[in-house]
């Protein structure tokens, strides 16, 4: 590393350690490669220790590389959830209790009975997220894969509405709200409209994205208008749009006819998502969109005026102010373009999966979303790779209860702990013995602090 | 930060302006904006139209005293549109007001706006009340009811101020509310003591904040990431347990002592105030006591004004001597044990068993008192106290049948705290620093 | 009870990572002293001081007082042994009265650790007298006057019965009066028995009330000095060769006049007007440079000019056309190019590759974007053509910006402001921060911008780098114009412009204007900008 600084800079820079940023951002960018327009840049409102752990270092093996690069920390992090969720899952089976009873007379006994609560567990969850070998069928024996794809629709459409607003430098808690509000519009037209095969599911898919879109886009424009910070108000607004749906669910016209429960109508036939591989899996159209969607980001972000004036806002908001970027439309599109995102996600459910529409219809997606463009380090394909993965989490927790009765609860916890490991490298590295040596995270994180604090409060 | 960034256009100079002559170093009062006169007259004028003339001219008639008083009151009887027309007329005298006060280039003084609210949620009592089917509630039992729901939002905003004024965001108070309803469930209900109980959710609290002190301290995760993730983890926590511990033997783990009323003699049978200081829960008795010790402490002691300044500009406190990621992170777990205190009240006091999300997203609606209420912990008292209203009215209102629908009674601090934080009910400034990691060097 | 102190500093070392910020440093500071560490930006001063104020953990070398070792934790250390620091960026709490932020720290209470704030106040009051400080105790800190502020720091320490005072460039943010004014207050200092420790690259300051001078260059003690020696041995001794200040520059031939500015003002959020009233045009092939000391409106002035700044009235015109009420966008379309005075705020983007920051305001034109769609390759190919032409050290051009050294982060700038044509040219703080090498560099691109029939319009608060550049210069003082004045104008005459002071009103000093400029251009206080 001390070739790239040539002495001549060495006594300023060490005086003025605000802009001495970390060489993890320069390996980093220099790693990725030399499209420098593209992949270069680390998103700017992910955790500011996601790099923080790559600091000054020596001559950089590629076996080094290999075990303090981020790739291998969020193996290392799920693996880390996985472990903690299976001492938990231990910690409440009986026979692990009835077994630590004796545990000093047969150690033995104790522990073969955590492996297998543990295992139990997590055989369930992988039989009822990828592959069941006891299904009679090839078709039956690959329909947990197709579940899993199913639940992640809706994960990767609202985790990149998530991780779009994080590379502009905002906190979108918004995606539930966006999901309810799109979902109202969508399963209006879906159930008050009757109109052909194809212009009706257009319809209801543009219903949705419009939806998402003005219930994000009105928190981007208070925020460019006011200031208000937008944690605060798309917190609120999920809450606004929940009560808001609850009220619809009383009123006549959302409110099957003759029937006075909070249910709508059935949409419409011709306004659902077609199955994808015939009616036996639910798997439909609105994953396929989803992968459009992704393409689609990756795109806007990476090969786009829009998306670099968006990263730019991100990263620095003043900075990109003084080159001529709107940043008051920067933060009203950003956040638009994040709801309608959101937004299919509420299409997937109303349209794609529960064609009805309920109070439950985001059920904990939106929140859900948030990790998922969190541990895919707000990148849209790392996006789409977590989404799968949670949605796997989710396919699998069901048979997972109904096999072994470990409550589906399990999954937010490996969920949650996954993604805060993912933030802390260095704690992931500290446990499993990597940290080779001292290292100074805190001077990267603060310049990466100076540079992105931009949304957060 | 804020990107408030609008696209330039020519002002017209203040004439005269006096500040001119003295230098850019010396500094002017802010200037007086439009916006709160121009506010509240426009919430005068929704008072008068709706509360006032549309008013229907029903008596609305509210119950003051209640049977256990040593001496009783009278019922207040309100024709609806009378009473609206003279409330909506005195905002609209509060909201003239301002409006000359803007002139002379003078603020709203803060009573103005307090009475505003105080006046504007009474004619609006007075409207919903004198619309319903039985237009006839218990003033006192509305009242008394809305304390009794604001206790766990006292205390989540207690523990918004502590984080918050030290510089971390605390997202994750919902969680902390959790973790305290969970722990005080279970471990009254093992010891069969409730006081023990108790102890144990502020631990829990204290737990759950240690988390939030450690990765946002430690290792420098975005406080807003850290508090989200949280939330979901003590919820996914508590669901897994009460799936697997209580609902397994839920005579051993889930029916928890309560925590008594306690009257005091004499002074709880004092019409309307009786109940509400005098016939509290002991966590009821510990919420007025931590706003008051919270309040001294913050702006009367030596701690406060540390506290303070580590939220307000930690590298000048480091300079002092004082050492700042310390102070963060013992100030961030007493606030989480504050917040376990109030998710005591959830197991302990409200209900007698603990459930799946019994906080109910009430951690949230905490965190909006705390910006309501202007990050001090007066404040946040009354907005949450203005939030349990709210909450207690909605149920009120769906008994007594009122044509206003309870979905939009419950949407209301959220739709209020959108206002507050969008400026338009005052500028709102936390504290400077909060929710940026303090890095040494 | 005045106890005098003397302080060690021994074979300081400071490294951050690979970076050796101090390298065995000596110095010793007697009691009763001024002793001056003079030095460029980033030669390792603060960072020494930080050190010794114990905020920094010494990699090497210790500490001593009255000849024995010290070993400081933390500032409250070092506060406890009598040292005391005024940091250039105020430590203040803005939001606490004065009282509030003397106590903090070391708060006098009452029982149960109540605020006592009554007795620092009439500490205050004392120490106010004293020294003839005008500070109110219940004063809000944001409300008072820079100068003010430095005052209550020095109150901070004082009411800590600081025996040893750090200043560290302490005369930066004032103006020529009130730097004199702290100057009498160092030696009322001094004679009460408070040894100072001086930090500044300001010659003249430091020659006037040092008693010693240690000279600090890229992290080493490069020698000891006379405050008597001369400022050219000084200046050369500071950076570390003979100083040549005369940049080879033609006399300027200036055109039309293209740029128009016209009883422009300014309306700060607060209701200030920060500009005020100021009228001036540039003509092409003309450097007009604007002189004053920070804060004086100068960041206003360009902010006005790009359409950063929302309440504004007057006139500016470019070619004719009306720039005010025009979006930042459309400014720089019309061919403004801007070097901000703050790079890393407001110039680049850290995060952002070497490359994507060279085309932060172009990215949406051809050849670099067509429609919607940006060619990465185009990016590229332009990254790699300004590195060339304007010797950019990065590693490469998909390094992020942050990562580069001060020096050539504005290099980065300079080249992307410079890669299009322009019809005017506005760099503030140019060279603020930036190494030796790089200036000379910086300042001959900036003549040649001009020579090319460009108007340039220079901000700076260094004097040296106004009279360096211009070839007339207008001062400001509190958002007014002082005067335009030629470029050879010496600098007493400006020095006493950038206090408020006209020209008309010194008339006796005019007359030697042109010796007085010539005099001061050989003792160059080298190239350093604050």
């Amino acid at each position: 590393m001390s070739d790239k600084h040539p002495p001549k800079h060495a006594a300023e820079e060490g005086s003025s350690k605000a802009h001495r940023a970390a060489p993890a951002a320069e390996e980093t960018a220099a790693v990725v490669s030399v499209d420098t327009a593209g992949g270069a840049m680390e998103p700017s409102a992910v955790p500011a220790t996601a790099q923080s752990g790559q600091l000054p270092g020596g001559p950089d093996t590629l076996l080094r590389k290999i075990f303090t690069g981020s790739g291998m920390v969020s193996v290392l992090a799920v693996l880390l959830a996985l472990i903690i969720g299976g001492l938990l899952i231990a910690s409440t089976d009986k026979q692990v209790a009835t077994t630590s009873t004796y545990i000093f007379a047969r150690p033995t006994d104790f522990l073969a009975a955590v492996w297998n609560a543990v295992t139990r567990s997590y055989i369930a969850l992988f039989q009822g997220s990828v592959f069941n070998p006891r299904g009679n069928s090839v078709a039956a024996q690959f329909a947990p894969f197709m579940e899993t794809l199913t639940i992640a629709t809706p994960l990767i459409t609202a985790g990149l509405g998530v991780a779009l607003a994080f590379r502009a430098g905002l906190f979108n808690i918004g995606a539930q709200g966006q999901i309810i509000v799109a979902g109202i519009l969508a399963a209006w037209v879906g159930f008050a409209l009757h109109l052909p095969l194809g212009l009706h599911l257009l319809l209801v898919l543009v219903a949705g994205v419009i939806g998402g879109a003005f219930w994000g886009g009105l928190v981007g424009l208070l925020k460019a208008r006011t200031g208000a910070h937008e944690v605060i108000l798309t917190i609120m607004f999920n809450y606004i749009a929940l009560y808001f749906l609850r009220y619809l669910l009383n009123t006549p016209a959302f409110q099957r006819p003759g029937e006075t429960n909070p249910i709508s109508p059935i949409l419409d036939p011709t306004a659902v998502y077609p199955q994808i591989f015939g009616t036996q899996y639910r798997l439909h159209l609105g994953f396929l969109l989803a992968i459009a969607a992704t393409v689609l980001v990756w795109w806007l972000l990476n090969r786009s005026t829009v998306g670099f004036e968006f990263r730019a806002v991100g990263a620095n908001p003043k900075a990109a102010q003084t080159a001529g970027i709107n940043v008051s439309r920067s933060t009203i599109l950003v956040m638009a373009i994040a709801g309608g995102l959101a937004g299919m996600s509420g299409v997937a459910q109303v349209a794609g999966t529960e064609k009805v529409l309920t109070d439950g219809v985001a059920a904990t997606y939106g929140f859900d979303a948030i990790t998922v463009a969190l541990l895919g380090r707000s990148t849209p394909w790392g996006t789409f790779a977590a989404g799968l993965l949670f949605g796997a989490f989710r396919a699998g927790a069901v048979q997972m209860q109904i096999q072994t009765g470990t409550p589906i609860d399990i999954v937010l916890v490996v969920q949650s702990l996954i993604v805060l490991f993912i933030a802390a490298p260095p704690l992931v590295r500290a446990v499993f013995g990597l940290n080779p040596r001292r290292k100074k995270p805190a001077r990267a994180a603060k310049f990466r602090q100076a540079a992105t604090t931009g949304g957060a409060a | 930060m804020s990107t408030k960034l609008s696209s330039p256009r020519p002002g017209n100079p203040q004439p005269g302006d006096t500040s001119n002559g003295t230098g850019t170093n010396v500094v002017s009062a802010k200037p007086v904006t439009w916006r709160t006169p121009v506010l509240l007259t426009v919430f005068g004028l929704i008072a008068l139209v709706f509360f006032g003339l549309l008013a229907p001219h029903q008596t609305a008639s509210f119950g003051i005293s209640t049977g256990e008083d040593f001496f009783q009151l009278p019922a207040l009887a309100v024709n609806a549109f009378a009473g609206g027309i003279v409330l909506s007329v005195l905002l609209l005298g509060l909201a003239a007001y301002a409006l000359f006060l803007k002139t002379k280039d003078r603020p709203a003084p803060g009573w103005l706006t307090v009475t505003f609210i105080v006046l504007f949620v009474a004619a609006f009592l007075i409207w919903v009340v004198g619309g319903a089917r039985t237009p006839s509630i218990s003033l006192a039992g509305l009242i008394a009811g809305s304390v009794t729901l604001a206790v766990p939002l006292v205390f989540g905003s207690l523990s918004g101020v502590l984080c918050e004024r030290v510089g971390v965001v605390n997202i994750a108070i919902e969680g902390q509310l959790l973790g305290g309803a969970f722990t005080a469930a279970i471990v009254a209900s093992m010891t069969q003591n409730p006081f023990i109980g108790l102890l144990a959710a502020a631990v829990a609290g204290a737990v759950v904040s240690m988390v939030l002190a450690v990765f946002s301290i430690k290792y420098l995760v975005n406080q807003i990431i850290v508090g989200v993730v949280l939330n979901v983890l003590v919820s996914g926590v508590t669901g897994f347990l009460f799936s697997t511990v209580m609902q397994e033997d839920s005579d051993q783990f889930n029916s928890p002592p309560g925590l008594d009323i306690i009257e005091i003699p004499v002074l709880s049978s004092i019409p309307i105030i009786g109940p509400i200081l005098f016939r509290q829960s002991l966590v009821g008795y510990l919420m007025y006591i931590a706003v008051l010790v919270v309040w001294v402490g913050l702006f009367k002691t030596r701690w406060g004004l540390r506290v303070r300044a580590v939220g307000e500009h930690p590298q000048a406190a480091d300079t002092l001597g004082i050492n700042v990621n310390a102070t963060r992170f013992w100030n961030v777990t007493l606030g989480g044990a504050v917040a376990g205190i109030g998710g005591s009240f959830f197991t302990l006091v409200a209900i007698d068993s603990f459930t799946k999300e019994i906080s109910g997203g009430r951690g949230f609606i905490a965190l909006a008192a705390l910006i309501f209420g202007r990050w001090n912990p007066i404040g946040a008292f009354f907005a949450a106290l203005l939030f349990g209203f709210a909450d207690n009215l909605q149920s009120i209102v769906t008994i007594i049948g009122t044509p206003v629908p309870s979905q939009f009674m419950a949407m209301l601090p959220y739709l209020v705290t959108v206002l507050a934080v969008a400026g338009l009910v005052g500028k709102s400034r936390g504290p400077a620093a909060s929710g940026i990691p303090y890095v040494k060097g | 009870m005045v106890r005098v102190l003397k302080l060690e500093l021994r074979g300081i070392t400071k490294r951050f990572g690979t970076l050796l910020a101090n390298d065995h440093i000596d110095v010793v500071v007697e009691p009763g002293q001024i002793h001056c560490l003079l030095g460029e930006n980033g030669a390792g001063k603060s960072t020494l001081m930080n050190v010794l104020y114990g905020l920094y953990e010494p990699s090497e070398g210790e500490i001593l007082i009255d000849d024995k070792a010290v070993a400081f934790r933390g500032p409250g250390d070092a506060m406890a042994a009598g040292i005391g620091m005024v940091h250039q960026h105020f430590m203040l709490v803005p939001v606490f009265s004065v009282a509030e932020n003397v106590a903090l720290g070391a708060e006098p209470t009452k029982a149960a650790g109540f605020l006592n704030l009554e007795e620092t106040r009439r500490r205050i009051k004392e120490i106010s007298d004293q020294y003839g400080f005008d500070v109110d105790p219940d004063a809000l800190v944001e409300d008072l006057p820079v100068g003010v502020q430095q005052r209550v720091e020095i109150i901070k320490a004082l009411v800590r019965n600081a025996k040893v005072l750090i200043l560290d460039e302490p005369t930066a943010v004032l103006t020529p009066q009130e730097t004199d004014e702290l100057l009498d207050i160092m030696r009322q200092l001094k004679a009460g028995g408070t040894s100072i420790v001086f930090i500044s690259h300001k010659l003249r300051e430091v020659k006037e009330v040092s008693d010693t001078i240690t000279v600090i260059r890229r992290g080493k003690v490069v020698g000891t000095a006379d405050p008597a020696a001369p400022t050219a041995e000084l200046a050369s001794m500071m950076v570390g060769r003979a100083v040549s200040l005369t940049l080879d520059k033609a006399p300027a031939q200036p055109k039309e006049k293209t740029f128009e500015v016209r009883d422009l003002t300014v309306i700060a959020s607060n209701g200030q007007h920060v500009v005020d009233g100021l009228s001036f045009d540039i003509a092409r092939g003309e450097i007009l440079a604007v002189a004053g000391v920070q804060g004086n409106g100068q960041t206003e002035l360009t902010e006005a000019i790009l359409g950063l700044q929302d309440r504004v009235s007057g006139s500016i015109r470019l070619d004719g056309k009306e720039l005010l009420g025009r979006s930042v966008k459309e400014v720089l379309h019309a061919g403004v190019g801007f070097v901000p005075e703050d790079r890393k705020v407001d110039g680049l983007v850290g995060t952002f590759s070497v490359a994507e920051n060279l085309v932060l305001d172009l990215y949406d034109k051809p050849p670099f974007a067509k429609g919607i769609s940006m060619s990465p390759a185009k990016i590229l190919e332009n990254a790699k053509a300004r590195i060339g032409e304007f010797d950019v050290r990065t590693p490469s051009a998909a390094a992020a910006a942050g990562t580069l050294s001060g020096g050539n982060q504005q290099k980065v700038v300079m080249a992307r402001e410079l890669s299009r044509p322009l019809r005017l040219f506005i760099a503030s703080q140019p060279t603020r921060g930036v190494d030796v090498g790089s200036i000379e560099f910086l300042h001959r691109r900036i003549v040649a911008e001009r020579d090319q029939g460009t108007p340039v319009m220079i901000i700076s608060t260094e004097l040296d780098e106004v009279m360096e550049l211009a070839d007339r210069i207008a001062v400001i003082y509190k958002g007014k114009l002082v005067g335009i004045v030629p470029g050879g104008t010496s600098r007493d005459v400006l020095g006493l412009m950038m206090a408020g002071i006209p020209p008309e009103e010194h008339a006796h000093t005019t007359g030697q204007a042109p010796a007085a400029a010539t005099a001061s251009t050989s003792d160059a206080e080298g190239n350093d900008h604050v």
